[in-house]
């Protein structure tokens, strides 16, 4: 155990940049990984997004490249292929690593004023398991046969040997397995830390809202992660032990009594939290950031932590609003459609809190800013559009259709995408030293919110027309020919969502080494990790700091000097007694 | 810091062999080492895994029409024998945990070699039970009751070996385990006195973890 006295520091290239225990190298590890990934399945988003503008044409460049046996046209099973791996990459590989590994390894620690955190060895192998599940997953790509074509959820049938006898399905459960293996080691880590390793003073509701967000979201990882282990354990063994936990007896000669809905079952026991996963720690981030820019305290800090903690609590008991469709007993139905309804009540507490926070605040309109409050729209689009799919009558006609794929992606995927740039704007000073550029940012900001909006209030459009999700060829569908247009406006805007980013690679590239040297605190926020001198020292903290007041305290009369805001480390000039 | 917990801190002798403060000068943190923290997270997501497999074979099983009555087929004698081994062991355990706070090395070792003599004990039962199972026709994937010459649903078998298959891999991983915590434990680390022997306590939570999942095991898939 460590992270609370001081390590040499190592001296091998191995030891200090490969195989390192330091959560700040890990941290960093974890975010070039997942920006890697981000790179690839943002690719996959635009193949797939040609082949439903532009079914059975040639793609320009990369249809050259990935798909020449058919002269650049995407072929249906290299497109199940796309859409399944966009999910998996995006999910898994993507967003975990960047906000919960890259985030959760950085903040952590320093935020709670540790030197390390508890168990650092167990991070690192937490790293190296993702990695591993990483590989297996590119690889599956490659195997003959193709990767996995039965959808991120992997559902059987598809994913039995019946529809898919290819390794790439098999390697598809044991990258999805090890994965949430290294979930599962980081969240262990993470809320040990956070109740071990506090700093002297640091009470529970002195900590940043960030690490409240991470906290819930390793607990949740840590309950249910497991339960999606054991699915992927059945599944396997389908696959390659010849059992038939998933088979049903009529779906081949003496198939046996297996049970596909069983799969959905475990599936979205883990699935939904896994969604709340995601946006814990972008609701977290968005907090401290709002506060922080609108140099204001955060409104109602203990609601927001309450919020964030009934979430949590719902989240484990909403699942069956996934399987509606599925001949789910009525009664179950309706139970699971109350309690997602009243899960949207912590939410809206929290929207509250947020305007309320930024209310009369001297905004300070930053690149990471500018983020945080696009969080609070794009989730407010999503979160407002989950009512329609959250109610039995009309989830019924809604389900499988791009409404469907427009809420889930502007709540889980595009809030938690903008708060973790959002995070990645803020916290790259102390990271590397130097700051993102804010004209480019502001560019990035811009060419992202607004064809994001586009691209995914038209899907709503196109899927309360009827259209459904995951078919190969629209155009094929009469009813569906009318909507075409409206399926090149989305795909146009998602091509220049796609190019923004490039303007986002440019600048985290050339910042990275040749951007404009970072004070010690740009943003000139009082949580610990902005105490400690740019680059941040192997150990962090030379002496651990006393904590004497909350996150927040910003505007506060009682801080000395004229500033407007204090350090956590600092007293007030008059503490109440 | 309020006189009770001050109390407690000094019953912890939170200055261990290490020579740093492992327990932080402060009532808020409360008492419990990271360690001890992290098994029981552990012990939550090990419980959701067997929770997910256990779900799977109660539904599996309340949807089949043709589910054999398990104790037919898998007899009880044996596998009673083999649960009261196990909780035996969990009995030994205990008194390891307590040999090693009263700094007691020859007992901890002896201790700990009987737990480990228990589980090995299960383990062989349980490998002898699998055999004698495959050679009566009932295996992984398919199910055929030999001496009687007729068909049982497969998913029997499937989840049989699935379920007691993840446990028995618990079983052997806690073996393991325990091994590793003998061999220190023979170098009198864990009999230092102050929490030197909270290393020989984790490997007892896991321990009493995989017997009381034994319990709700061999009452799902044998017993019901």
């Amino acid at each position: 155990m460590s992270g609370d006295h001081i390590h040499p520091e190592p001296t091998s290239f191995l030891r200090k940049h490969v195989f390192s225990v330091d959560h700040k190298v890990i941290a960093k590890q974890f975010m070039w990984f997942g920006l890697f990934w981000l790179l690839i399945g943002g690719i996959m988003a635009m193949l797939i997004r040609w082949q439903l503008a532009y079914p059975g044409t040639p793609m320009p460049v990369f249809g050259k490249l990935f798909f020449s046996s058919t002269g650049g046209v995407i072929d249906p099973a290299s497109y199940n292929t796309l859409f399944t791996m966009h999910g998996t990459i995006m999910i898994f590989l993507g967003l975990t690593p960047l906000m919960i590994g890259c985030f959760g390894n950085w903040c952590i620690p320093l935020m709670i004023g540790a030197r390390d955190m508890i168990f650092p060895l167990l991070n690192m192998l937490s790293f190296w398991t993702v990695m591993l599940g990483g590989a297996v997953a590119f690889y599956s790509l490659f195997v003959p046969l193709g990767g996995s074509e039965a959808g991120w959820t992997g559902y059987p049938t598809l994913s039995t040997t019946v529809a898919n006898q290819g390794t790439g399905e098999t390697l598809w459960a044991v990258a999805v397995f090890l994965i949430g293996a290294s979930s599962i080691m980081g969240g262990i880590n993470y809320m040990t830390t956070v109740i071990r390793l506090r700093a002297p003073g640091m009470r529970w509701t002195d900590l940043p809202l960030t690490i409240w967000g991470l906290f819930f979201t390793a607990v949740l990882n840590v309950l249910f992660l497991p339960v999606i282990g054991s699915a992927m354990i059945l599944l396997v063994l389908d696959r390659v032990f010849g059992t038939q936990f998933y088979v049903p007896a009529s779906i081949m000669a003496g198939g046996g009594g297996g049970d596909p809905i069983l799969y959905q079952h475990l599936f979205w026991i883990f699935g939904h939290p896994e969604v709340y996963i995601l946006i814990l720690p972008a609701w977290g981030i968005v907090s401290d950031l709002l506060s922080f820019f609108a140099r204001k305290p955060a409104f109602a800090y203990r609601v927001t932590v309450g919020a964030m903690m009934a979430v949590t609590v719902l989240s484990a008991v909403v699942y069956g609003h996934h399987m509606f469709t599925t001949g789910l007993s009525a009664m179950l139905g309706e139970s699971f459609m109350l309690l997602t309804m009243i899960i949207s009540v912590p939410g809206e507490i929290l929207f509250f809190n947020w305007l309320h926070t930024i209310w009369r605040g001297s905004l300070r309109m930053d690149t990471p800013m500018l983020f945080a409050l696009s969080v609070i729209f794009v989730f407010g689009l999503g979160g407002l559009t989950g009512l329609y799919l959250a109610t039995i009558s009309t989830d019924i006609y809604l389900h499988d259709t791009y409404f469907v794929v427009g809420h889930f992606h502007l709540t889980m995927a595009a809030s938690a995408l903008f708060a973790t740039f959002g995070a990645i704007y803020f916290w790259f000073p102390k990271m590397f030293g130097r700051k993102l550029n804010e004209t480019l940012g502001k560019i990035h900001f811009w060419g992202s919110l607004v064809p994001l909006t586009i691209v995914f209030c038209t899907m709503f459009v196109s899927g309360y027309a009827g259209m459904p999700r995951r078919y190969y060829d629209h155009t094929s569908a009469d009813y569906l020919k009318p909507l075409q247009h409206l399926n090149v406006t989305t795909s146009l805007a998602a091509f220049t969502l796609g190019i923004a980013q490039l303007v986002f690679a440019f600048n985290f590239i050339k910042s990275r080494w040749w951007g404009e040297k970072a004070s010690e605190n740009p943003w000139e926020v009082g949580t610990l990790e902005w105490t400690l001198p740019t680059p941040v020292p192997h150990y962090n903290f030379k002496e651990i700091p006393n904590v004497v007041c909350g996150p927040h305290e910003f505007s506060n009369p009682a801080i000395p000097d004229g500033k407007d805001w204090i350090y956590q480390t600092e007293p007030l000039a008059e503490q109440p007694a | 810091m309020s006189a009770e917990a001050a109390m407690a801190h000094a019953a912890l002798g939170h200055d261990d062999a290490h020579g740093h403060d492992d327990v932080p000068d402060d009532a808020h943190f409360g008492h419990a080492t990271g360690g001890k923290i992290a098994m029981w997270m552990f012990i939550a997501q090990d419980g959701m895994s067997f929770g997910g497999l256990l779900l799977a074979y109660a539904l599996l099983r309340v949807h089949a029409t043709d589910w054999p009555v398990p104790v037919h087929i898998l007899g009880i004698g044996l596998t009673a024998f083999a649960t009261f081994v196990l909780i035996c062991s969990s009995v030994s355990m205990v008194l390891a945990v307590e040999a090693a706070q009263a700094c007691d090395q020859k007992n901890l070792v002896k201790w700990l070699a009987v737990t480990i003599g228990g589980g090995l004990t299960f383990l062989g039962i349980q490998a002898y039970e699998y055999h004698h199972l495959v050679e009566r026709g009932i295996g992984f994937s398919s199910s055929y009751l030999r001496e009687t010459g007729t068909e049982v649903n497969d998913l029997f078998g499937s989840t049989f070996f699935a379920v007691t298959g993840f446990h028995g891999l618990h079983v052997l991983s806690g073996v393991i385990y325990l091994t590793c915590v003998l061999f220190k434990a023979r170098t009198g680390k864990y009999t230092q006195g102050g929490i030197s022997y909270s290393p020989v306590e984790l490997v007892g939570l896991f321990w009493h973890f995989v017997d009381l999942v034994w319990i709700l095991v061999f009452t799902f898939i044998y017993l019901l």
